[in-house]
């Protein structure tokens, strides 16, 4: 089986770090595979880990009293799943909800947090990386406003 | 005979309607319906290339221009897919087996569909943007041995918005074609993607520097696709986008789809990125 530090610098994400940052992020990291259905987080939990896909997909939702469970985004192979156990309080925003199986890795924020805090090069390289990722989502969420098949 | 070929003549006038008859109606969503036409002249072919339009006259109300969304290798079938949005497009919507429609076309260029020959060709249609593409997918599948990947990337509003179902089931069980739906809001039911069709395309499996990709849906969506074509590394003389504006002629007389420097009707509706890009951006054309 691969090396949890290998998995990790085969993903986007984590493309062209340095190899001494991905071991340490290595070390707050343990595989996971849930089941379709099986939430991954729901709203309002605290944001504990945050998840590299390595394989399925994941529904982000939201409860809309009037319909229900609404799907805000999907995401797959290849995506990072949930920023809030970067910005306090640590609470999840959405429910995640796979749906296939999905196999990916969980990084603990704990841990995670508390070495970018005593390695500030570490924490801009993880901010940067998670910078992208907000725009291309606030983006994505932008064109979704927009209505473009008007 | 005469009083025959003047018939005929006067049927190829560009400005004259021919009567068109209905032969089937098809639902495709709650606001967009498919029509089958046959001419009135037992005589009469209709062949097209994919891309073009024709002008639809629903007598009494108006007449607008609606791309072909058949299969070009069966020029006998005229058919049309529209969305009903106002005045002649719900007129027409209420048409039935039987009724008349006048046509005059087809006008306007063709999908670079020989062009993308030896290439990988990537389709992007948003929400009645694939009814224009269809006829393109068709000819490419018909001699699907000369291209690369083919991939066909398609985002609408909502699940209930998604047209061709049945079609696009049987296109996505092919080995040979990849397929992708995407929606912009939908509840737990739907098990398939979420999120604008842009964002499929960085995954999309396709060589960006033998691609040849062809857009159709409202200019905003043709916008952000051709961008992140562009992030990929796909150059825009290789990006096609299909344009719409008003029409009155439909020959390039009358000015209504003027576009910058180039009339729609007759020298597009489909343009090069290259050719556009500058006019798209700017708001007032
Ligand atoms: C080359 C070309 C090919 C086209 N192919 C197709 C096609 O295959 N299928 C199809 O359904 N339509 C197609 N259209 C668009 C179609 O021509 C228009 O929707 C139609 O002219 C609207 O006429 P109407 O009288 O029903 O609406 P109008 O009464 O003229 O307009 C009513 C309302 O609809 C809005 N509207 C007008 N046009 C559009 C539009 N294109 N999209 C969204 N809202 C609009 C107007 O802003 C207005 O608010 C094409 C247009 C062009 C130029």
């Amino acid at each position: 089986m691969k090396a949890i530090e290998t998995l990790l610098a085969e993903h986007d994400f984590f493309k062209d770090l340095e190899p001494q940052y991905l071991e340490l992020i290595a070390g707050c990291g343990k595989n996971v595979r849930f089941d379709a259905g099986q939430y991954i987080f729901h709203e309002g939990e605290s944001a504990n880990e945050f998840y590299v896909i390595r394989y399925g997909q994941v529904a982000l939702e939201a409860h809309d009293h009037r319909r229900g469970q609404v799907t805000l985004q999907t995401l797959h192979e290849g995506d990072v799943l949930g920023w809030s156990w970067l910005i306090p309080p640590y609470r999840w925003h959405y429910n995640a909800r796979p749906l296939t199986l999905v196999r990916a890795i969980a990084l603990d924020a704990t841990c995670l947090r508390t070495k970018c805090d005593e390695d500030h090069h570490l924490g801009y390289e993880l901010l940067k990386r998670f910078a992208t990722v907000i725009v291309d989502r606030l983006d994505a969420t932008r064109l979704q406003v927009l209505d473009v098949y008007g | 005979m005469v009083e025959l070929l003047e018939q005929r003549e006067q049927i190829l006038d560009p400005m004259r309607p021919e009567p068109f008859v209905i032969q089937r109606v098809g639902r495709e969503s709650y606001d967009t319906f498919t029509v089958e036409l046959a001419p009135r002249d037992p005589y009469r072919t209709f062949d097209f290339a994919p891309g073009q339009f024709n002008m639809l006259y629903a007598f009494g109300v108006g007449e607008i221009p609606i791309s072909i969304s058949g299969d070009p290798s069966h020029p006998e079938r005229l058919v049309h897919t529209t969305r009903a949005v106002g005045t002649v497009t719900n007129a027409m919507s209420n048409l039935k087996v039987g009724d008349e429609i006048g046509v005059r076309g087809p006008f306007g260029n063709e999908w670079p569909v020989n062009q993308a020959s030896g290439h990988d060709v990537v389709l992007v249609a948003g929400g009645i943007g694939l009814a224009p593409l269809r006829p393109a997918l068709y000819q490419v599948l018909r001699h699907r041995e000369r291209y690369g990947k083919v991939v066909l990337l398609y985002g609408t509003r909502s699940p209930e918005d998604i047209l061709f179902r049945s079609e696009l089931e049987r296109w996505r069980a092919r080995f040979d074609l990849e397929v992708y739906i995407t929606v912009d809001y939908a509840d737990s039911k739907w098990h398939s993607n979420v999120g604008v069709v842009t964002k499929l395309i960085p995954k999309a499996p396709f060589d960006p520097l033998h691609t040849v990709a062809m857009i159709c849906g409202p200019e905003v969506m043709m916008r952000f696709t051709a961008i992140e074509l562009q992030k990929r590394g796909v150059s825009n003389d290789n990006i096609y986008v299909s344009m719409e504006r008003n029409m009155k002629c439909a020959v390039g007389f009358c000015g209504h789809c003027q576009f910058g420097p180039v009339f729609i009707c007759k020298d597009g509706p489909i343009f090069t990125y290259q050719q556009v890009q500058s006019w798209v951006t700017r708001w007032v054309v």
